[in-house]
């Protein structure tokens, strides 16, 4: 993966999804984005985020880790107390 | 984790400059070389949304956890409301399970260990689960 330039922002998508091409210009999309699409049984919804790993930061895509066994831990904040 | 052969990732609404930073300063205090694993920064909690934790009015992700499987397919899901942290140990359960259940096809019935017995679905089994598994072994 090639290393960014460290700038304040860094442009990664967020979730990922497949919007058909029809409703992409359309107000839907944005609700269609705001849906839970997460269920246990389903595809997991892929994402790329920005992240800060070993030392560095870096772009980190799910489904990069596709055929390997994932866990993805969501908690409220840094410095927070439990 | 890493024996299971497990990637983790962390993901709160923070920054990835906070997630240095907590890292740097207590992370690392609290366990030997800081989490060794991608902290990811979802801005504005739109993944969070997409996965069904994204609590709006406080503007953070609740604290969700998933497993995923190699097909790619959520296993695994609990969500908690902030004031109770997690059990790593039903987690770790979990992932054994689901890692036997992928490479076997046997299910695991409650309060599963590894040792313990499996069941092995199918129509011979309905009526005769009795014969297989006790109740007492969830204790």
């Amino acid at each position: 993966m090639s290393e960014q330039a460290e700038g304040c922002v860094t442009p990664s998508t967020g979730p990922i999804l497949d919007i058909p091409e029809t409703l992409e210009a359309s107000p839907v999309a944005e609700k269609e984005v705001s849906m839970t699409l997460a269920r246990v049984g389903e595809p997991a919804p892929d994402f790329e985020l920005s992240a800060f790993h070993e030392g560095g930061f870096k772009n980190v895509k799910l489904s990069d880790y596709k055929g390997k066994w994932i866990v993805v831990c969501f908690y409220p904040g840094d410095f927070t107390f439990v | 984790m890493q024996s299971l052969g497990v990637e983790v990732f962390a993901i709160s609404v923070d920054s990835r400059f906070s997630h240095k930073i907590w890292q740097e300063t207590e992370l690392s205090k609290m366990v030997e070389g800081g989490v060794p694993f991608p902290m990811l920064s979802d801005a504005g909690g739109k993944v969070g949304t997409v996965y069904g934790v994204y609590d709006e009015a406080g503007g953070v992700d609740i604290r969700g956890r998933f497993l995923i499987d190699p097909d790619f397919n959520i296993r695994a899901m609990e969500v908690m409301t902030p004031e109770v942290g997690r059990n790593v140990n039903e987690l770790i359960r979990q992932i054994k399970a689901f890692q036997h259940v992928f490479a076997t096809g046997e299910v695991t019935p409650a309060a599963w260990e590894p040792g313990k017995p499996t069941l092995k679905p199918g129509p011979d089994l309905a009526g005769n689960v009795w014969k297989e598994w006790k109740p007492e072994e969830q204790v």
